[in-house]
């Protein structure tokens, strides 16, 4: 590990893009299997480390790929960098600067699960980061033959495109919508195979972890959740960028890093389907999922966003449930019917002219939207409307009454994309 | 093993048929989305459980054992 922390982006001189000479002095390519044959010492390796997945869920790598491997059929890998979240741009950095570490991992998961069959899905306005894994392929072609076939694909923009049953639908010919499960990806994914579906920076740590052992991963990290995160920090820093940090650092050494010279209101980490920290614990949350799980949070894809001290929580939480309310797949009644109540009443709440029952409203429909769709959309923003009702309480309060507060003419920090239509 | 109602949230539709016949495991939203209570289904209400399964108009529920 480098002095200042760093493992994916250690080899990264100048934010140029690593190439697949300058990556080979540092990592060994790992030779293949054959297609239908698992090979559980590298699956143990990775479940000795520790690995847990970095798309947002945290699920254990290794059980994944048990999983995928009790198939009968020949597996497929497929590699998540759709990154859907409006704040995180950490996949699309790695794979614009370290292409190589990312499909080394794939190679490694295709190895270890028996896949002869890679698909690299990318949402198709990264332009960057898809010529990014082009290049790298065409490099490997070059220079290392190999027998697993590599296809790239330029994904919907849509945030639950990215959802993995969604992408598997869309690889499929579909639209890239969420399907009901069962069947779940490890039983009937793509073409009807065994499906591993894993997110880029997973795939980069699985190739390092390969490389240098498990014990090495687990030198830095935590007991539960060894390793580094790659991080996206934003808002109202001095210097938003995407770190790496050993988890479980304290959320305060990277608002330090960053820089935070218009104070801090409040901090959402873990993305638009993670939680607020305000207050106190600004100074006691760590960035692990140990340390923000039972605030009911999460590291998610692991962006931090600030809040400036001068700035209207009530106002950035409704522009991000309004956009919440129109990235629905439409496909469940509860989560169509209940974003768009839930982003309609927090509008006029922020507004200032709210019924009077508008907050026992939104507590009642979070309890009945939660756990309710196909997928977990609903539910991460169930999560989101709860910290913000907890993080900003006093606040949501007054505007509920009326008394809208002074720092809603503020600049809005949050940004709120626009929704592309189309699922194809 | 145990059966309990499971739906199917996408071919849901909201006809609110089920509510009216399971109200002992059935309940609407405030959208008229049904909200399902996942406790086991005790032999006596079973076979009460399975028409209301078949009366779903667009087959969104089912019965799943629960180990």
């Amino acid at each position: 590990m480098t002095h200042d922390g760093r493992r994916l982006l250690a080899q990264v001189v100048n934010k140029n893009r690593t190439s697949l000479a300058d990556h080979r002095c540092h990592i060994a390519r790992v030779s293949e299997g054959r297609a239908g044959r698992a090979d559980s010492r590298l699956i143990d390796a990775i479940d000795s480390a520790g690995l847990r997945g970095r798309g947002g869920a945290g699920f254990p790598t290794a059980i994944k790929m048990r999983a995928v491997v009790e198939n009968r059929k020949t597996p497929v890998v497929v590699v998540n960098g759709t990154e859907g979240e409006p704040v995180s741009v950490k996949d699309a950095v790695l794979m614009r600067l370290q292409p190589h570490l990312v499909l080394d991992g794939a190679a490694i998961a295709a190895t270890a699960v028996g896949a002869n069959e890679i698909h690299v899905c990318i949402e198709r306005n990264n332009v960057a980061a898809i010529k990014s894994i082009e290049l790298a392929l065409l490099e490997r072609a070059q220079c290392e033959p190999s027998s697993v076939v590599v296809h790239v694909h330029g994904t919907p923009p849509r945030y639950v495109a990215g959802e993995e049953t969604a992408l598997i639908h869309w690889l499929n010919g579909g639209d890239a919508k969420p399907t009901a499960t069962p069947p779940r990806p490890f039983e009937r994914g793509v073409g009807g195979r065994p499906t591993l579906v894993d997110n880029v920076e997973t795939l980069a740590h699985v190739a390092q972890i390969v490389h240098n052992g498990p014990s090495w991963f687990r030198e830095t990290g935590t007991q539960d959740e060894p390793g580094t995160a790659l991080l996206t920090v934003g808002g109202a820093v001095a210097h938003g960028a995407v770190y790496e940090a050993p988890i479980g650092t304290p959320l305060a050494h990277i608002l330090a890093r960053a820089g935070t010279p218009s104070g801090v209101r409040a901090v959402l980490v873990g993305g638009y389907f993670g939680s607020w920290i305000a207050g106190d614990q600004l100074k006691t949350a760590a960035l692990s999922n140990a340390s923000l799980r039972p605030r009911g949070g999460g590291l998610g894809c692991g962006a931090v966003m600030v809040l400036p001290e001068r700035c209207c929580g009530v106002v950035e939480s409704t522009r991000v449930m309004r956009w919440m309310a129109m990235e629905t797949a439409g496909q469940c009644g509860p989560c169509v019917n209940g974003l768009e109540s839930i982003a309609a009443t927090m509008s006029h709440i922020a507004m200032g002219s709210a019924q009077p029952e508008a907050l026992q409203w939104l507590d009642r429909w979070a309890l009945q939207v939660d756990g309710r769709g196909a997928c977990k959309f609903p539910d991460g923003a169930m999560r989101f409307l709860r910290s913000a009702l907890l993080a900003f309480g006093p606040d949501f309060l007054a505007h509920a009454s009326g008394r809208v507060c002074a720092d809603v003419e503020m600049p809005k920090v949050l940004p709120i994309p626009n929704v592309a239509p189309g699922w194809r | 093993m145990k059966p309990r109602i499971v739906v199917d949230m996408i071919s849901c539709v909201g006809h609110r048929l089920c509510a009216d016949l399971f109200p002992e495991r059935i309940t609407l939203d405030d959208w008229g989305y049904p909200i399902i209570d996942a406790s086991a289904i005790p032999p006596e209400l079973l076979s009460h459980a399975k028409r209301t399964i078949e009366a779903c108009p667009t087959l969104a529920l089912r019965l799943d054992k629960l180990r």
